[in-house]
């Protein structure tokens, strides 16, 4: 690689973008186990930074233990709650948003009545209405799936709003020389223009659904990674609590991945790259 | 079979067009020049019905013409023009599928079987016969245009306007493109409004030009007058007369050193 290149214009060969991909992770286990090893060894009981086997011990007795209490395998029961619930959540919002989407970004009428309105609704801070959807919805499932519907659709349909304004007209108006009424004009048009973009706004919304659903698994509940999070904490269970957030991380890089193939194996032709 | 009455177009204080008088016959080929901004796509837009007229009407037929596009109208652009989401054929296709299925935009077996038949016959006449499982991506831009030709033809309309089709091509794909048109043109003997930049090409493909451009202006105010069609020149095609090509030249000159007067 020549030196004096300009630094933007220097790329990383094959092998070299794979250390490079590695190196921030193997920096981030190697501070964490070296701080770790330097406090245990000073005070063998210290829970702050737990050794390698103090928590695959722990996550050993979560996921192949049954629970004395309930008789339950506790890793897989609190993941199963969350998934089903952030499962329900973002279909559901997709979904609103979907068809709210499709009606102000299609007709003028229905976008002068909407769009004002759900700009406004988007910026009511959705952790603000969880005492009122406890109150309304009662302490169980449906709460929480509100929460995250709420938290998450607002914005999802403003960007959905904003791409089906990217449609270009001359599109609009050569499907209605190609004799589209409204109806199939909606279903041949926007539907499919806008689906891929859809997909790629649950992408974006992800992090927020997982914050808004561990922020009321906190708050009301009997199980799922958030409750389980915030329960052992009581005992400053770090050698619990960390490999949780990994696993969560684990699991939302692993949606997103599955959500980014999902694009491209359903709709070849977006985004340039047709095959 | 057009009658273009007495035609005026504001934009708030600024007037694009103004009192617009003309005639078209069935099958005629209508090449539209003129200086930029001098409100040809203006006009088209308004053939088309995507915009209305503020003053004066246009009949089709001794009927207003409706103001919404439809499917008596077809329309090429210079871009955008087709569907970039659905494959060759279904582009063609849906031309097909729209108008008979009126509630899932949809064609089901023996009838899609037919529409398919049909799509891929006319993909063939213009040349696309190889590319049909393609996405319009995958096409060369004179091969959308082909596409987007061939996706209005399918709706056999009454009247065909292309907004400068061939702008983005390159020359000797553009020449390609005019033989294409011509054929096209002189088998189905459709009506035809094209607007230009390429005076050449303006003069190869129509029958006729007009030629738009302001005959009034008012230095402090640029707005205050529209562009009118100052030349109306019947082609006969065998023999399109070079001084015809210099008469609208000198006109299309004279109209942007006008405009720069006036700026």
């Amino acid at each position: 690689m020549a030196v004096n290149m300009r630094l933007i214009n220097r790329h990383p060969s094959r092998t070299g973008a794979l250390m490079l991909l590695l190196l921030p992770f193997v920096v981030l286990l190697a501070v964490y186990f070296t701080g770790s090893s330097m406090r245990l060894a000073d005070n063998p009981d210290d829970k702050l930074l737990p050794s390698a086997t103090q928590m695959s011990d722990a996550m050993k007795s979560a996921a192949f233990a049954e629970d004395k209490r309930t008789g339950e395998y506790l890793l897989w029961t609190d993941t199963a709650s969350s998934l089903r619930r952030l499962g329900i959540g973002l279909v559901a919002s997709a979904a609103i948003a979907l068809v709210a989407a499709i009606a102000t970004g299609s007709f003028p009428l229905a976008s002068a009545t909407l769009s004002p309105f759900i700009t406004v609704i988007s910026m009511v801070p959705p952790l603000a209405v969880l005492p009122i959807l406890f109150i309304v919805f009662g302490l169980d499932e449906l709460s929480k799936v509100v929460l995250i519907v709420i938290g998450i659709t607002p914005m999802i349909i403003r960007d959905l709003h904003a791409r089906a304004a990217e449609i270009p007209a001359e599109m609009w108006i050569k499907a209605q020389t190609l004799g589209a009424n409204s109806w199939t004009l909606v279903l041949r048009l926007v539907l499919p223009q806008l689906l891929p973009r859809l997909l790629v706004a649950i992408r974006l919304s992800l992090g927020a659904a997982w914050l808004f659903l561990i922020a009321a698994e906190a708050i009301a509940s009997t199980d799922g990674l958030g409750y389980r999070i915030f329960l052992v904490r009581r005992y400053l269970s770090m050698d619990l609590i960390l490999p949780y957030v990994a696993w969560i991380t684990l699991l939302a890089w692993l949606t997103d991945e599955l959500l980014r193939r999902l694009t491209q194996w359903c709709f070849p032709w977006y985004g340039g790259g047709a095959r | 079979m057009i009658v273009v009455r007495n035609v005026w177009k504001n934009y708030g204080d600024q007037v694009v067009l103004e009192r617009l008088n003309l005639t078209v016959k069935e099958g005629e080929f209508c090449s539209m020049v003129g200086a930029s901004g001098c409100g040809k796509s203006t006009f088209l837009r308004l053939l088309l019905g995507q915009e209305r007229a503020t003053r004066g009407e246009i009949l089709l037929d001794g009927e207003p013409l409706p103001a919404e596009p439809d499917a008596h109208r077809g329309v090429v652009f210079q871009r955008y023009s087709v569907f970039d989401h659905l494959s060759v054929l279904r582009n063609v296709m849906l031309g097909l599928e729209l108008p008979r299925a009126k509630f899932t935009g949809r064609l089901f077996g023996a009838q899609r079987r037919a529409a398919r038949d049909e799509a891929a016959a006319m993909l063939e006449r213009v040349g696309l016969g190889a590319a049909l499982d393609k996405y319009p991506q995958q096409l060369s831009g004179g091969m959308q245009q082909r596409l987007a030709i061939a996706q209005a033809l399918m709706m056999k309309p009454r009247v065909l306007l292309l907004d400068e089709p061939f702008g983005a091509l390159d020359p000797g794909i553009r020449k390609d493109m005019h033989v294409l048109l011509s054929e096209l043109w002189r088998e189905s003997k459709l009506t035809i409004f094209m607007v230009t930049h390429d005076l050449k090409e303006g003069f190869t493909l129509g029958s006729r030009v007009l030629v738009f451009d302001k005959v009034r202006v008012d230095p402090q105010a640029p707005g205050a007058y529209g562009a009118r069609i100052t030349y109306d020149i019947p082609l006969d095609r065998t023999r399109a007369s070079a001084s015809a090509v210099h008469m609208a030249q000198a006109a299309v000159q004279g109209a942007s050193s006008i405009e720069l007067v006036s700026d």
